[in-house]
């Protein structure tokens, strides 16, 4: 139960608890229990809007950042790290098998203030050795949504 | 001129949705839970299959029977969901649907005058597909008060000398009926003293929500008396494919296969390649999909008890059959005033045997956001209803 009430609540949110307990058929006392629970768990992180913000005036602009390492004695990946995650301009920090150590998900307002975060505080890190910088260009699918999808009902209003 | 029509086929009453049908198409903005088929794309994976068959140059006919590789997967799958053991040699054929399946099925097995037995309400195709095999059809009307289940009685009074056939549609279109193992089992035990054989139309078999569905063929001695027929159309959001399968025993599929070969040559070969990545890779799919369905049946019928509207609780398909009798109208009348009044499409009882008079399928293969909608209405109706009396 515990999974199916995750994955409702991954694509809606905001649905109450009365049709929580309805949808898994479970009493209200149950979700309310096994809610706060997975919150404290820290299972459920928030509980966010998916925005296509491509559809509003505002201006945003989102970089995908590459960033290589050199490790020092007594600082590992998870201190670099949170030199990173603790921007608020900085949207998801991912430790990466491969090519390179850490993918940097970035959110500003323009092109510029991306150029100036990346020279001026993500390089000068200690720790970091180089980046590579990607700008999105186009959101096409974000969180398991496909943006700008149009939903048709294509059946036969009647069958058998 | 000559009149060239056949006399059966004129005799076939047409078909009870088709009515309901062309007056629904003429209102634009009416709502719809009149569905029969999923409201889920077909997956991905599956899809993409059948494109990169094309791609491929799988253009040509494949055996009568269907691909080899697709009738050892049904093998397969068959045994790994249901216990069912069925020689993708010989005893597995590959169908337009699982309607075609029960076309050849029953006329490779009808002689004139053979009486075919028929439990309603049902799918629309049994009793005219028996006619035009040259059967009898025998109606049994199942009761809401055995949720629609066939019970032992019913089946005994219904049985004559001339009895060949046993239809058993479950899980049920339309009323979201399943039959439980022990249910079966009593209906094998007669099926066994009277030398009956079964036609087990298992196309929601992965649409149960009670556990997991149960084939009659499982059962002792029932394979050797069994056409088992399914298909992808339910299971994996693949209506417009076309494609079912027919499995019984080996004098049987050859008799069938006859027909097919002569009448169908084979089913669509794209659809037969995307169905073999559907039963190898597809069974998270299915599990998504069942898990959707019953959250909705979870929240109809929630609803039906809070506007205190009577309904058995169905545990398979995607339907749920309301009782309306309360309110001393036909099915039909009911659900042609619900469509002028609040524009919303339900399928009557009746269309699918005299014995749903009473009674209204809703369709929840929609989305929540739409089915919300719907049942408001339906409420709204409702309560109107009763205030006016």
């Amino acid at each position: 139960m515990k999974e199916e009430l995750l994955s409702i609540l991954e694509k809606n949110s905001r649905i109450d608890f009365s049709e929580l307990a309805v949808l898994l058929g479970v009493s209200e006392e149950e979700v309310l229990k096994q809610l706060s629970e997975l919150e404290k768990e820290g299972v459920i992180c928030g509980y966010h809007t998916l925005i296509n913000w491509e559809k509003t005036s505002i201006e945003k602009v989102m970089a995908l950042i590459e960033v290589k390492l050199t490790l020092q004695r007594g600082r590992g990946f998870d201190s670099i790290a949170e030199r990173i995650y603790n921007y608020p301009e900085v949207k998801a920090v991912y430790l990466i098998s491969g090519g390179y150590d850490l993918l940097v998900i970035l959110e500003e307002k323009t092109l510029k203030e991306i150029a100036s975060f990346v020279s001026g505080k993500l390089s000068t890190i200690d720790g970091v050795l180089s980046t590579a910088t990607h700008f999105i260009l186009k959101k096409y699918k974000d969180h398991g949504t496909i943006l700008n999808k149009e939903d048709k009902d294509e059946r036969e209003v009647i069958t058998p | 001129m000559r009149k060239f029509l056949s006399d059966s086929v004129i005799n076939i009453k047409p078909s009870g949705i088709r009515k309901f049908f062309d007056i629904v198409s003429e209102m634009k903005d009416a709502i719809s839970l009149g569905v029969g088929e999923p409201d889920f794309d077909t997956p991905w994976h599956i899809r993409e299959e059948g494109i990169y068959a094309l791609e491929r140059g799988k253009t040509f006919y494949t055996s009568n029977a269907g691909l080899k590789d697709l009738r050892i997967e049904i093998s397969n799958y068959l045994k790994r969901r249901f216990e069912l053991n069925y020689n993708p040699d010989n005893e597995i054929l590959v169908t337009v649907g699982g309607s075609e399946a029960i076309d050849i099925g029953l006329r490779a097995v009808i002689n004139p005058g053979d009486e075919v037995i028929i439990p309603q309400p049902s799918y629309v195709s049994y009793e005219p597909c028996a006619i035009l095999a040259g059967a009898k059809p025998v109606i049994i009307d199942l009761k809401a008060e055995n949720e629609f289940r066939l019970t032992s009685d019913e089946l005994l009074t219904a049985i004559t000398d001339k009895t060949k056939v046993l239809i058993l549609p479950y899980p049920n279109n339309p009323t979201g009926a399943i039959m439980e193992r022990e249910d079966l089992e009593k209906i094998a035990k007669i099926v066994k003293e009277k030398d009956i054989l079964v036609m087990s139309d298992e196309i929601y078999s992965e649409l149960t929500y009670k556990g997991k569905h149960v084939s009659i063929a499982e059962l002792d001695g029932m394979k050797e008396r069994t056409i088992l027929i399914n298909g992808f159309s339910k299971s994996y959001a693949m209506t417009g494919w076309r494609l079912g399968y027919a499995c019984a025993p080996k004098e049987l599929i050859q008799q069938m296969t006859k027909i097919h070969q002569f009448a169908i040559m084979c089913a669509p070969t794209t659809s037969q390649y995307a169905a073999v990545e559907a039963l190898r890779f597809g069974d998270d799919d299915v599990a998504k999909m069942r898990q959707a369905y019953n959250q909705r049946r979870r929240f109809l019928m929630d609803a039906f008890n809070k506007m205190g509207l009577s309904c058995f609780e169905p545990y398979g398909a995607f339907y749920v059959f309301p009782c309306i009798k309360e309110f001393g109208m036909t099915s039909e009348e009911f659900a042609t005033k619900f469509l002028q009044e609040e524009k919303v499409a339900l399928v009557p009882g009746t269309a699918f045997g005299d014995c749903g008079e009473g009674f209204l399928r809703i369709s929840y293969a929609y989305s929540l956001e739409n089915l919300k909608v719907a049942i408001g209405r339906l409420e709204r109706f409702i309560s109107r209803l009763r205030s006016d009396r």
